[in-house]
């Protein structure tokens, strides 16, 4: 019974480890390695948004054999991230750590990984740089491609031809989203317009039911939100009796009458790849960034008042972004001054950094960016 | 949803008022709350954990218990309890009420995040709206016309208090504790208890206020809820100068400036939208300098309120 491992016994099995590896057998044994990955917030994991979206993918890592995962909410973006992810590699031994919020990354995620080489890092929206540490990658994913699938269902839905948006603040991503749910939209129907509402703050509950009330009287009957909880935007859209298209993670339960659709974020998806990689010790990506082809982002539930046609318009849209027959930002377009900023002939594909500093709404779109 | 136009730049007045019925009943019911604890002078900087703690305990109650109602009571209670803890605390001699209040801030948010967790995902009964805007067809109209009855609820209670502190006894008492505790010792005043039901009572109200988020606008529960109400409705009532009736004035002032910004750009005025949402802090700033008087300094102070001393 007690057959004990003596040292010849071990230093066989170790050889024989180093060989498989070396046999290319490698990957499927570094796959069972125990690992150890940490995972910070910036706010609660049960948010109905960008926090959830996470802590979903971090639930579905916690099922894959030999990880472990520990997770620390609220953490704000100050030092305060630099001892939560400290803790994480010197008390618990994370060789992973997956900073979820964007103001982790400079200083505190740049600092902590020149400090631990040995432990990876993986940051949520930020760009890395060479200079900057080998051991940080960055993932993203292109959400305004789901947006646009968000738009479609909302302009076959629409009566009113009119779509509201309620958003947190101009920044390039949520520009990209905005101008993607419009275009589609008016690809169904031109005589549609988008308005959008700015909050000016990624969370403000209070502001955000005002800014859906105001649009709902304004007679919208589609509102998209693009905020960092889109919780309250989806009721209140709800019990004002007009649909709704969702953010980050499905808020399909919150309205089961005008539930349209969301675009919602897959993570597991480069979560899993660093995790391998870590495991592998294989060479990091250190600008990891995907869409619905890569399944980075996806379509989250079609809601029950979704028509047959346009679920089947939606289908037929995402089968021509994935195979890159409709490209979302392609010549000729005009911001919403009249000004042309795509010429005719140019596309710009979901991955081109042409994109990334977008600053105009598209026409059709009242608001200011 | 028929063939209803936009009310164009009518929609602003509509909005204002709309905003007011939505969103002041929070001010309204922490700033009567501290109003009663700082007219008997003490500072409960604390009641934004109220707010937080009510609005968590309303909604589990509601959801708990089936009635929103009871979720309403629930977190005037526990309110009132948590109250009941500065008070008690501040009643020790050489303790500070401003800091005992912030640290009572971060506890009850803190408490209210750790039990409320359970709570986040299942839906609670809402409070029932009154539908005072029935008789027009402009859902507009109709939608910013669905009176939450707490709203009525606030506005009774300020002018309940007003009657309070002008015309009854225990008015006269509270009101003596606060401005001079020798005067009321020397009238055998209970000074002490006085002072711990003031703030249990202010504790009450604030934790109601909290009901008005989580059980009616915006609804539910979450950890992002409240934009610091509970913190601005304590500066409302220094800007109300302690009178309940201007206090009910500050927080309807408050909710309309407060949907300036959403209805604006919606209407389509679409710059400026940074400004526009600061125009409730606007505002206070330039009442607080217009009604300020170098010839009658704070002459409403409670003469026991630290700050004044």
């Amino acid at each position: 019974m007690t057959h004990r491992i003596d040292r010849r016994d071990l230093l066989a099995l170790l050889g024989a480890a180093g060989t498989a590896t070396w046999l290319g057998a490698g990957r499927a044994l570094a796959a069972e390695t125990p690992i150890t990955v940490g995972i910070l917030y910036s706010g609660s994991k049960q948010d109905y948004g960008y926090n959830q979206s996470h802590a979903n993918a971090a639930a579905a890592l916690r099922k894959l054999p030999g990880v472990k995962v520990i997770e620390e909410e609220r953490v704000p973006e100050t030092i305060a991230a630099q001892r939560s992810m400290e803790g994480m590699i010197n008390q618990d031994g994370a060789k992973l750590i997956i900073a979820t919020s964007f103001g982790y990354f400079d200083p505190h995620v740049l600092k902590i990984a020149a400090k631990y080489p040995d432990v990876t890092f993986a940051h949520c929206g930020g760009i890395w740089k060479p200079g900057m540490p080998e051991n940080v990658g960055t993932f993203y994913g292109y959400i305004f491609s789901a947006q646009y699938l968000s738009g479609i269902l909302a302009g076959h839905m629409s009566k009113s031809k009119k779509l509201g948006v309620v958003a947190a603040k101009p920044t390039p991503n949520l520009i990209r989203s905005i101008n993607a749910f419009a275009l589609a939209a008016r690809s169904v129907d031109p005589g549609i317009t988008v308005q959008v509402i700015f909050t000016g703050e990624w969370t403000n509950p209070v502001r955000e039911a005002e800014s859906a009330t105001s649009l709902i009287d304004q007679g919208a009957d589609v509102i998209a939100c693009h905020v960092d909880s889109p919780k309250v935007v989806v009721e209140t859209a709800e019990k004002r009796g007009v649909m709704s298209c969702g953010y980050h993670s499905s808020q399909a339960e919150l309205a089961p009458k005008g539930y349209l659709t969301g675009a919602e974020w897959n993570w597991v998806v480069p979560y899993t790849d660093f995790l391998d990689r870590t495991r592998a010790r294989q060479p990091l990506e250190h600008y990891l960034r995907g869409g619905l082809a890569a399944d980075f982002v996806k379509t989250g539930p079609i809601g029950a008042v979704v028509t047959p046609a346009a679920r089947a318009a939606l289908e037929q849209t995402r089968a021509k972004l994935i195979s890159g027959e409709t490209v979302i930002f392609s010549g000729p377009l005009k911001d919403n001054k009249g000004n042309v900023v795509i010429p005719a002939g140019t596309v710009h594909k979901e991955n081109d950094r042409a994109l990334d500093p977008i600053n105009y709404l598209v026409d059709g779109v009242t608001g200011q960016a | 949803m028929t063939s209803v136009d936009t009310l164009g730049w009518l929609a602003l007045p509509l909005a204002l008022l709309g905003g007011v019925i939505r969103t002041a009943t929070p001010f309204i019911f922490v700033s009567l709350g501290e109003c009663i604890t700082e007219r008997s002078g003490r500072i409960n900087l604390g009641l934004e954990g109220n707010l937080v703690l009510g609005a968590m305990c309303a909604y589990a109650a509601s959801y708990l218990f089936g009635s929103p109602w009871i979720g309403v009571l629930a977190a005037g209670l526990v309110g009132l309890l948590f109250s009941a803890l500065h008070g008690v605390i501040c009643s020790v001699r050489r303790v500070n009420d401003t800091a005992a209040g912030i640290s009572l801030l971060i506890l009850g948010t803190g408490l209210a995040f750790f039990a409320g967790k359970p709570f986040i995902e299942p839906q609670a009964p809402q409070l029932p709206n009154i539908p005072l805007g029935s008789w027009s067809t402009l859902p507009q109209v109709r939608a910013a016309l669905d009176v939450n009855p707490l709203f009525f609820l606030g506005i009774a209670a300020a002018f309940a208090l007003h009657v309070f502190f002008k015309r009854t006894g225990l008015g006269l008492m509270v009101r003596t504790v606060g401005d001079t505790e020798d005067g009321a010792r020397a009238l055998g005043f209970p000074v002490i208890p006085t002072r711990i039901l003031a703030t249990m009572a202010g504790g009450f109200m604030a934790g109601i206020g909290g009901s008005f988020l989580s059980l009616s606008y915006p609804g539910s529960w979450s950890e992002g809820l409240s934009s610091g109400q509970g913190i601005m409705a304590v500066a409302l009532v220094i800007f109300a100068r302690w009178s309940p009736l201007r206090a009910l004035g500050a927080s309807i002032l408050f909710g309309a400036a407060g949907a300036i910004g959403p209805a604006l750009q919606g209407i389509g005025v679409t710059g400026y939208y940074y400004l526009f949402n600061a125009a409730p802090y606007l505002l206070t700033l330039v009442v607080l300098i217009v009604s300020s008087s170098p010839t009658r300094p704070s002459a409403d102070v409670p003469g026991e309120l630290k700050l004044n001393r």
